[in-house]
């Protein structure tokens, strides 16, 4: 009986080590592109992102095809490389002012990654390697690359994830300055002596490292999304730095962890669904941010203007108070034709006034308090 | 090299060509009105319109599946035009999050239909990176039905197109409904887009929209020059593309058409006359040279 439980208790663990990892990597990998991620969306340069994630491809096959191994560190770094070199050339073509921007991207990442594919498929088609998976991912699969460090027996992708991790958290606490100052300000960083170029490419260095660590496990798409999906949400939900990164850490966490259970759950593809989870916080936040949120925005708009309303209401009745025309000018009904309200709204607005003790009805007629009187004061004067 | 007389060679020739030609000529107008990237999160958006419209059909009818995708793509820019004119989110960010999220739903949906007992839903991955040699002549067809209309459209409304493309606040204080002429050019951006992606993918057809009005650009200051020559270098780049696949194994159709077309593009900006950096620069040697003389 005891042996048995033992057993039982020793496959429960052999089938739920890799469901672990797999979530863990998930996490670890979320908060790694979140960081770099807050400020590739608050320096308006996501789109990079989507550029590098791409090319990382080039390094590896260029690495690959220099060291004929697919273990070789060589990979890592020129896909590293790659990804720098990228933003360099679509800065290159860009400050050429022959092109904008946004094309100079769609320029040079479409062109870098076709030469990966071709490369890939002339010279290296018998290995590993194929840009199915480098785009895609499988995550599923990252449990069972695994590497012994200090005697421990990890998933690669873990140890590496948490490398870029603490790198990108040992950076960003050194350089925090630096950055937001470069981010919020970029001329002033620059009188002060900060050199923005050293600080941009230093962060595309990161988004590179991150990029290459992450799109092995997850794909370079959902590397996409797991950079610039929590940040634009936590962009929508806070103005201060410290917080919005604290948040795309944890909304990155959060997206990766309810893809991972949906994935699980009609067994589809997990980055997908990572990403698609992504989205629908994006989304939500979007609709529902208490201040920013679309919602919100449509309540502020209608408060405003029935605030306006209570205003232009005591106003009017100020302007009659006293006057021998008052019965009628002061009857809700005139209202309708003098300020041009639809009836609904008038009542509303009369109704609001009330509550807030600025009118009061004597009668038929409208009447304003004390504080009814000294807003329209007020009112007037401004 | 039997190009036009082999049966799967004409129709990849003659199929990617008719996408160099259309999606160069109607990305002029994505890059004119700075919206060249919209060309890239719009067909990663369309990977999920084509798993749904297979999902829901069940057919892998060309037509459908394009369908859908137009309709993923429109949905795509609808939301992203939403969310910058809402939201304090810019357009690169919402951007990389709409193309990422799009995609990443969409394959979702291509890893749930994958697992279906059907065999219909092979090749549906195909999409992913095109697969010209694939192409029929029922393609080819469904690519003029979708192309030839688009281009009508532009055609008709070139005047207004034409302003709209290069000073749409003018075109407002005219009185013309520019809302309404922006959302046709970029249907016909979707339109060019869903061509696109049975020959060279979701990934890579960005690029043919636009490299060739990129390249165009740098030879030409009328726009209708622009457009007719941004048609003949996708046009060009497709033939090339299709010949240079044609002639070795393991190079796809898709990716050496963007190669041929990158390779147009960059030697347009160097030579290019005015514009073009070395002409800039032999010029400036020049007038250095005759100053010395002088």
């Amino acid at each position: 009986m005891a042996d048995g439980a033992a057993l039982a208790d020793g496959e429960w663990w052999l089938t739920m080590a890799p469901q672990l990892e797999v979530q863990l990597i998930a996490v670890i990998i979320a908060a790694a592109c979140a960081l770099p991620g807050v400020f590739l969306v608050l320096r308006r340069m996501a789109m990079l992102s989507d550029a590098i994630s791409h090319t990382v491809l080039l390094g590896i096959v260029l690495g690959y095809l220099a060291s004929n191994s697919l273990s070789s560190p060589l990979l890592f770094a020129g896909a590293v490389a790659m990804g720098v070199i990228t933003v360099w050339l679509v800065e290159m073509v860009s400050g050429s002012r022959l092109v904008r921007e946004d094309a100079a991207i769609g320029l040079v990442f479409p062109a870098l990654f076709s030469l990966a594919v071709l490369l890939i498929s002339r010279y290296a088609g018998n290995t590993h390697l194929d840009a199915d998976s480098v785009l895609l991912g499988e995550l599923a699969f990252a449990p069972f690359d695994r590497i012994e460090l200090w005697g421990l027996d990890l998933p690669r992708a873990l140890i590496f994830g948490s490398g870029a991790l603490a790198l990108n958290t040992i950076l960003l606490m050194l350089f925090y300055k630096e950055l937001k100052l470069a981010t919020f300000d970029p001329a002033l960083a620059a009188t002060l002596g900060f050199a923005p170029t050293i600080i941009h490419y230093g962060l595309m260095t990161c988004v590179s490292l991150t990029a290459v660590t992450a799109f092995d496990a997850v794909g370079s798409i959902l590397v996409i999304a797991l950079m610039v999906a929590p940040p634009a949400t936590a962009y929508l939900l806070t103005d201060r730095l410290p917080r919005m990164i604290g948040l795309s850490v944890a909304i990155g966490a959060l997206s990766a962890l309810s893809g991972y259970w949906l994935a699980r759950l009609f067994d589809v593809s997990i980055a997908g669904a990572m990403a698609t989870m992504a989205g629908i916080g994006f989304g939500a936040a979007w609709l529902l941010a208490p201040q920013r949120g679309i919602i919100a925005q449509a309540l502020q708009h209608r408060s405003r203007r029935e605030q306006f309303a209570v205003q232009m209401l005591a106003l009017h009745l100020l302007n009659h108070e006293g006057a021998g025309d008052a019965g009628i000018e002061c009857h809700p009904r005139h209202l309708i034709e003098e300020l041009r309200w639809q009836p609904a709204f008038a009542n509303a607005i009369v109704r609001r006034a009330e509550q807030s003790g600025l009118v009061q009805r004597q009668g038929d007629v409208l009447c304003l308090t004390e504080a009814g009187r000294a807003l329209a004061r007020a009112a007037s004067v401004q | 090299m039997d190009l036009l007389t082999d049966y799967t060679l004409r129709n990849v020739t003659i199929g990617a060509m008719l996408l160099g030609a259309i999606s160069g000529l109607l990305g002029c107008f994505a890059v004119l009105r700075r919206q060249a990237l919209l060309g890239d999160a719009m067909s990663h958006a369309a990977l999920p319109g084509i798993a749904l419209a297979f999902l829901l059909t069940g057919q892998r009818n060309t037509f459908t599946l394009l369908l859908g995708a137009a309709v993923a793509a429109l949905a795509a820019a609808l939301w992203l035009l939403a969310i910058v004119r809402t939201s304090r989110i810019k357009d690169d960010a919402a951007l990389a999050l709409i193309l990422a999220v799009f995609f990443g739903f969409g394959l979702v949906l291509l890893s749930y239909l994958q697992r279906q007992p059907t065999a219909a839903q092979a090749g549906l991955k195909s999409f992913l990176f095109g697969q010209a040699a694939a192409l029929v002549e029922r393609d080819l067809w469904a690519m003029l039905a979708i192309g030839g209309p688009a281009l009508a459209l532009v055609a008709i409304f070139w005047p207004q197109v034409k302003l709209i493309s290069f000073d749409p606040d003018f075109a407002r204080s005219l009185g013309l409904p520019v809302r309404r002429f922006e959302v046709l050019l970029t249907g016909v951006i979707v339109a060019a887009i869903v061509i696109g992606l049975q020959t060279v993918g979701v990934v890579l057809m960005s690029a043919m929209l636009i490299a060739p009005a990129v390249a165009a650009r740098q030879w030409t200051n009328r726009l209708e020059t622009m457009v007719l020559l941004a048609a003949g270098f996708g046009a060009l780049a497709a033939f090339a593309g299709a010949w240079i696949s044609a002639l070795g194994e393991g190079l796809a159709t898709g990716p050496v058409i963007v190669l041929v077309m990158s390779a147009l593009t960059a030697l347009s900006l160097l030579i290019a006359p005015e514009r073009g950096l070395l002409w800039r620069r032999w010029r400036m040697a020049r007038r250095w040279l005759m100053g010395n003389g002088g």
